[in-house]
């Protein structure tokens, strides 16, 4: 009959994990036991210190977000800057020009006469270009399906939550020029 | 004087004290995801109380961490 072992005090050494009598374990066994309660006790504990230093981590997280919104604000207002002229985008066409800064793409779309409607072309998703889609009155993201409202920039379908970049125009004499950038939920 | 804590004791406050650690790094990691979700809206009324909230939860778990080294050189 075979017998399995049980600790009879709390701080008894070593059940070996398989849970077979000593006599059935290997030589190796018998000859280094493992303090298997003292190695479950360490393992939980790194496991925590592994869990604070994720902690640890999210913080900084936080931390770089206060200072990109600082440096954010230090910045400022964006330049007025001319586009095009006002005449140069055919009624329903677009144009891509480079707003506020060289690396940051926008797109302007022309509905009207006097109808000009300009974002960032970043998806808010997961930042492909969004493409306008000016006979279904919409930005389309190609990427994962995502749309935008062509007139508000607002998500309407897809997985992107936040409306797109808006770019501020205005009309100077005969040219289309960008004032300012609004960022929106 | 502090009283002996069995290596059993022990492991059932381990184990205590590693759940909660794990509840507060999920709950700094939604925390995280909702701040950055306002940065890139433009809310910025939320960022440094989130931070400030964040470094909070790290403390506390931190204090539990030591709790447990302490514990450990408690016979």
């Amino acid at each position: 009959m075979t017998t399995t072992p049980t600790r009879t005090t709390p701080d008894q050494l070593s059940i070996p994990p398989d849970g077979r009598p000593y006599h059935d374990q290997p030589q190796w066994r018998n000859d280094f036991p493992i303090d298997w309660p003292q190695d479950e006790l360490v393992a939980r504990r790194d496991f925590t210190k592994f869990l604070v230093l994720t902690s640890f981590a999210f913080v900084v997280g936080q931390l770089w977000i206060v200072i990109e919104n600082f440096a954010r604000k230090r910045k400022g207002k964006p330049p007025v800057r001319r586009v095009a002229r006002a005449d140069a985008i055919a009624v329903g066409s677009s144009l891509v020009f480079n707003y506020p800064e060289a690396h940051d793409i926008c797109v302007v779309v022309r509905t009207g006469a006097q109808q000009y409607f300009a974002y960032n072309q970043k998806c808010t998703h997961l930042s492909c270009a969004v493409v306008p889609d000016v006979a279904n009155g919409r930005f389309h993201c190609p990427c994962h399906n995502g749309s935008f409202e062509l007139a508000t920039g607002v998500p309407i379908a897809g997985p992107p939550r936040r409306a797109l970049e808006r770019i501020l125009l205005e009309i100077r004499g005969d040219d289309l020029y960008a004032v300012g950038t609004e960022v929106r939920a | 004087m502090k009283r002996a804590v069995s290596r059993q004791q022990k492991m059932t406050i381990v184990f205590g004290i590693l759940s909660i650690v794990v509840i507060i790094a999920v709950l700094q990691l939604w925390l995280l995801t909702a701040t950055m979700n306002a940065f890139l809206a433009g809310q910025e009324r939320v960022i440094i109380p989130a931070a400030v909230a964040s470094l909070i939860c790290f403390a506390f778990n931190a204090g539990l961490l030591s709790y447990i080294y302490r514990l450990e050189r408690r016979q």
